[in-house]
């Protein structure tokens, strides 16, 4: 039989709020090297006493993701108590939100391999972090910095019906959000993290089988991975004439292997109920339609726009779109470009090509680049417009732009890179290389025609490189045969 | 001559700020009066004499330096579930033994702020979880009217300290009656605050929807003052109201009661009220009335659901609020080598056999299944209580009635039955429920000579006027001024 897979998944991104979802504590960037329980308070260690208090930045950016997946915010939603023990979590109960979250029924937009999908977003509410455990051979400790640090939980609709579509769609996601700056997209510090739930069903069918949850996948290749194989599992155990149970599994992307955390009659009783320290919260329409006023271009209308505007190739678009950093450089070197005669597309070329190489051998990004937009356009004129210099001098401009925070116009200047595009003084050079070399030239007319390249690099060697390589060997190219001409 | 101790915290000020007495004299006193009583009272589970004295010594400074503050120099005692800053607060559990707060409550802090003496923590119900101060995992508190007898609780150690001169005010809180009860049981005067009125930041929560701070004080007059300065809005406290509190003190004395409407409650049989208690309620009634009250007859006829609506929330709420007690952070810990082991072993050991039982009753309450049939039920029935307390007030201005339904009880009698414990707070839930303020104060003495405390009950924020209704009924009265023997032979 045909099985037909359906997948819908819970994406916990960190919310980018100045502090903690209850408390004053800063948030701060996992660096890895943080000494342990330095940024705590009384609430975020749960001492007796304590009370949280909601973070409206935390609330605010909420609002902002549920207006960008088309999400209709609730007036009022409530924050719940979640309660399970365990030593990473210091109420033993989780502040979230259950019955009424902070907002429902959206969807995100995706491109699949060509194809177009409208992914549901059923609901989206904020919670806590738990801290963190490191398990030594001296026994286990606990790290409270990020508990408290508020989360954003997306659930989707199981609209997603392969592997591929779970993964275009987890990443769309992460495109957006970090688009409207409340996370870093950073998957390796845990920013972004993801649950499956999978189930699979005859092709065609309409019901829903039983369906397990794979929980903390924390990159996207972990998440196909384990969605694959747990659909493969599936498969197999209808195909034996097993049953499906409920299960949940975790993900060992070491061992590309999934695992059985715990089968049903393990399941928690969270015994949710609303949290009596936190009145209902309150979103007043006059707060959605201002967060509303404020949000940015999102990553795929951003790049419909360029593919129709700039008639972009849609995978250059796809590589510039995601950072919005560079997205805005780029946008703001066609501008540039456009105003004198580049052509975005040649723009993107640059982009994808010349100047990633550049930012990859640095760290600082895009926003630390020293080359402005405006230089990166002006550079491009000189080489496509002014014909000024060539693809290889242009190139080593940039890698000096880079280094220097120069003009274009002033490194071609220092380093004489200015090409000669006289055609005269290009003749004169061919006639020269050729006059010198009698044994190429008798090589060439005797048929070994490759040689040209060997004609072509000594006029560039004669002009120090400043020839446009095109016209050199389209001048060599006619030389040589008036000269075979000369000849017979 | 009385001992300084002995007198009320506006006479004392009065003495201070005339340069009578000073600060070290009086707290000095109270340390004496401690010294003498508490090892029959066992009202204090910390004390802090050298801290106190030292502060003491700073406010007579401050006051030198023509310096005035609502407490300056005024002895207070905190119940141990407030945190306080560098001083233990086991809030009556082996759970939190040894465990000091790094903060003050902001009730606390308010009160160091008014320029008050902290003497130390007193005594209470482990979790504030009883009605005796027997469930206290160190020892019970003795009433000072007769030491073989509880002083009610769970803020039963506020309660006899205030009674027996220990200090001169106290903060309780009450959860479903935990500082009225106590107060009528110990003779002295105790507040519920309408909820949200005072701070809950640092008050280790019992039950969140429920729990607010109280003064406990000997006359109207200091339970005004005392309430004044905790009372208003906590940015830490998302459950504290906008609308602040008032200078209580300056508007408390009304010539009479003309025109006062006093609702008075149909009582029921299963109430089990004490024929004595009875009978100085209707005394009182009849001095109201006699201060130009009118009385009208209310009825809350959902009333009968508070005991079992208050034991379904409560616990629900306390089940969740008592998970952070898990041996990893602070307070007991035991020995173990897994993580479930060191949980189960934290908690078996830690908490005592009441907040067990009120931990089960709420994790069932809130299980799957159960949730809608007892909490949600149980929330159903608040909103018709509250519903209740509306609709009367539509009629009177305030409420009026017995805060407990018996004087003191031997201590031992009922730690066997808990339900028979729990009805000792019959008469002061439903106010708890509805989130409305109460008082208690003395309002007589039954055959053994135990005194009895009349609870008026007024609607929302109406603290003002709760305040005067008590203040005129204490300046017709001279139960408040009555001391137990206990201090005249210390
Ligand atoms: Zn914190």
């Amino acid at each position: 039989m045909e099985y037909e897979a359906v997948i819908g998944l819970e994406v916990h991104a960190q919310v980018h709020t100045r502090s903690k979802m209850f408390c004053a504590c800063p948030v701060v960037p996992d660096t890895g090297n943080l000494p342990p329980n330095t940024y705590v308070c009384p609430v975020c260690l749960a001492l007796p006493g304590a009370l949280p208090v909601v973070n409206r930045q935390a609330v605010a950016l909420g609002i902002r993701a549920a207006l960008a997946l088309h999400c209709a915010v609730q007036p009022l939603s409530v924050f719940a108590r979640k309660s399970y023990f365990y030593p990473d979590l210091p109420k033993g109960y989780q502040i979230t939100q259950y019955a009424h979250p902070l907002a429902r029924n959206g969807y995100l937009e995706v491109d699949v391999s060509q194809r177009f999908c409208r992914i549901g977003i059923t609901r989206i509410h904020l919670e806590e972090d738990t801290g963190k455990l490191y398990h030594g051979n001296d026994g286990t400790r606990v790290d409270f910095n990020r508990a408290g640090v508020p989360l954003l939980e997306i659930v989707s609709e199981p609209d997603m019906r392969s592997p591929d579509e779970a993964r275009a769609y987890a990443m769309a996601l992460r495109d957006v959000l970090v688009y409207l700056g409340l996370n870093t997209g950073d998957m390796e510090k845990g920013m972004i993290r993801f649950e499956a739930n999978v189930s699979i069903r005859p092709q065609g069918s309409g019901t829903l089988g039983t369906r397990t949850e794979i929980k903390n996948l924390n990159s996207f290749r972990a998440l196909s991975r384990a969605v694959d194989a747990e659909i493969a599992r599936q498969i197999a155990i209808l195909n034996s004439g097993g049953q499906v149970t409920l299960k949940t599994l975790g993900w060992d992307a070491a061992g590309e292997q999934l695992f059985v955390q715990r089968n049903k009659e393990q399941a928690h009783d969270y015994r949710y109920f609303p949290d009596p320290d936190i009145p209902p919260l309150a979103v007043t329409p006059e707060w959605v339609a201002s967060i509303a006023a404020s949000l940015p271009e999102l990553p795929r209308a951003r790049k419909a726009r360029w593919v129709a505007h700039y008639g972009l190739r849609e995978e250059d678009a796809a590589l510039l779109v995601p950072d919005r950093a560079l997205a805005g450089y780029f946008e703001a070197a066609v501008k540039h470009g456009l105003g004198c005669g580049v052509a975005p597309q040649d723009v993107a070329n640059w982009m994808t090509g010349e100047v990633f190489r550049l930012l990859k051998a640095r760290t600082s990004g895009i926003t630390g680049a020293r080359v402005s937009p405006e230089r990166l356009a002006a550079l491009l004129r000189l080489l496509y417009v002014e014909d000024a210099i060539n693809v290889a001098s242009a190139k080593k401009i940039l890698e000096v732009m880079f280094e220097t925070g120069e003009s274009p116009e002033r490194v071609v200047e220092r380093l004489g890179l200015s090409q000669i595009s006289d055609p005269a003084l290009l003749e004169a050079v061919a006639t020269r290389v050729i006059r010198d070399s009698p044994t190429q030239v008798a090589q060439y007319l005797d048929g070994k025609e490759p040689l040209i390249g060997w004609f072509v690099g000594q006029i560039m060697r004669e002009t120090r490189g400043k020839a446009e390589p095109g016209q050199a060997q389209e001048i060599a190219r006619v030389f040589l045969e008036r000269e075979r001409s000369n000849r017979f | 001559m009385i001992a300084l101790c002995d007198l009320t915290a506006h006479e004392a000020l009065d003495l201070l700020r005339s340069g009578e007495i000073t600060s070290v004299a009086l707290t000095a006193s109270a340390l004496d009066r401690i010294l003498a009583v508490d090892n029959d009272v066992c009202a204090y589970l910390t004390l802090t004499p050298e801290q106190a004295l030292a502060e003491a010594s700073a406010a007579d400074a401050l006051r030198r330096a023509g310096q005035d503050l609502p407490l300056l120099g005024i002895p207070v005692a905190f119940k141990d579930n407030l945190s306080t800053r560098g001083i233990p607060t086991s809030c009556g559990s082996r759970m939190l033994d040894g465990y000091v707060p790094p903060y003050d409550a902001t009730v606390v802090r308010r009160v160091k702020e008014a320029g008050a003496v902290v003497l130390g923590k007193t005594n209470m119900d482990a979790f504030a979880m009883g009605s005796s101060t027997e469930n206290s995992a160190f020892f019970p508190t003795h009433n000072p009217w007769d030491l073989a007898r509880v002083p009610g609780g769970s803020s039963g150690g506020s309660a006899a300290a205030v009674a027996a001169g220990e200090a001169l005010l106290a903060l309780g809180s009450d959860t479903g009656g935990s500082v009225r009860q106590p107060a009528a049981l110990c003779g002295v005067v105790g507040v519920r605050p309408t909820y949200g009125l005072c701070s809950r930041y640092g008050l280790i929560a019992f039950a969140s929807s429920l729990d607010q701070v109280g003064p406990v004080a000997r006359d109207v007059t200091d339970a005004a003052l005392l309430l004044g300065v905790i009372a208003g809005h906590d940015p830490a406290d998302s459950t504290s109201r906008l609308d602040s509190g008032s200078d209580y003190t300056a508007y408390l004395a009304r010539k009479d009661l003309a025109g006062l409407r006093v609702g008075v409650l149909q009582s029921h049989p299963e109430d089990g009220i004490q024929a004595e208690v009875a009978d100085a309620t209707r005394r009182a009634l009849k001095t109201l009335r006699d201060l130009g009250a009118e009385l009208v007859d209310v009825s809350l006829p959902h009333g009968v659901y508070a005991l079992s609506t208050y034991y379904l929330i409560a616990p629900a709420e306390a089940s969740a609020n008592l998970a952070r007690f898990d041996g990893v952070r602070y307070g007991f810990r035991a020995a173990a080598d897994t993580v479930e082991a060191l949980f189960s072993r934290a908690r078996g050991a830690g908490f005592g056999p009441e907040v067990k039982r009120r931990i089960m009753l709420g994790t069932y309450a809130l299980s799957a299944g159960y949730y809608e049939a007892f909490y949600i039920q149980a929330q159903k029935v608040r909103t018709l209580i509250r519903a209740d307390f509306d609709a009367a007030f539509e009629a009177v201005d305030v409420i009026v009635g017995p805060t407990s339904p018996t004087t003191a009880f031997m201590l031992g009698e009922r730690v066997a039955d808990p339900l028979e414990m729990y009805r000792a707070d019959a008469l002061t839930l439903s106010q708890a429920l509805a989130g409305i303020p109460a008082i208690s104060v003395p309002c007589g003495f039954d055959a053994a000579g135990l005194p009895v405390g009349l609870q008026i009950t007024a609607p929302e924020m109406q603290e003002l006027r709760m305040l005067q209704v008590a203040f005129a009924f204490e300046q017709a009265t001279d139960w408040h001024r009555r001391r137990p023997s206990l201090i005249e032979s210390s």
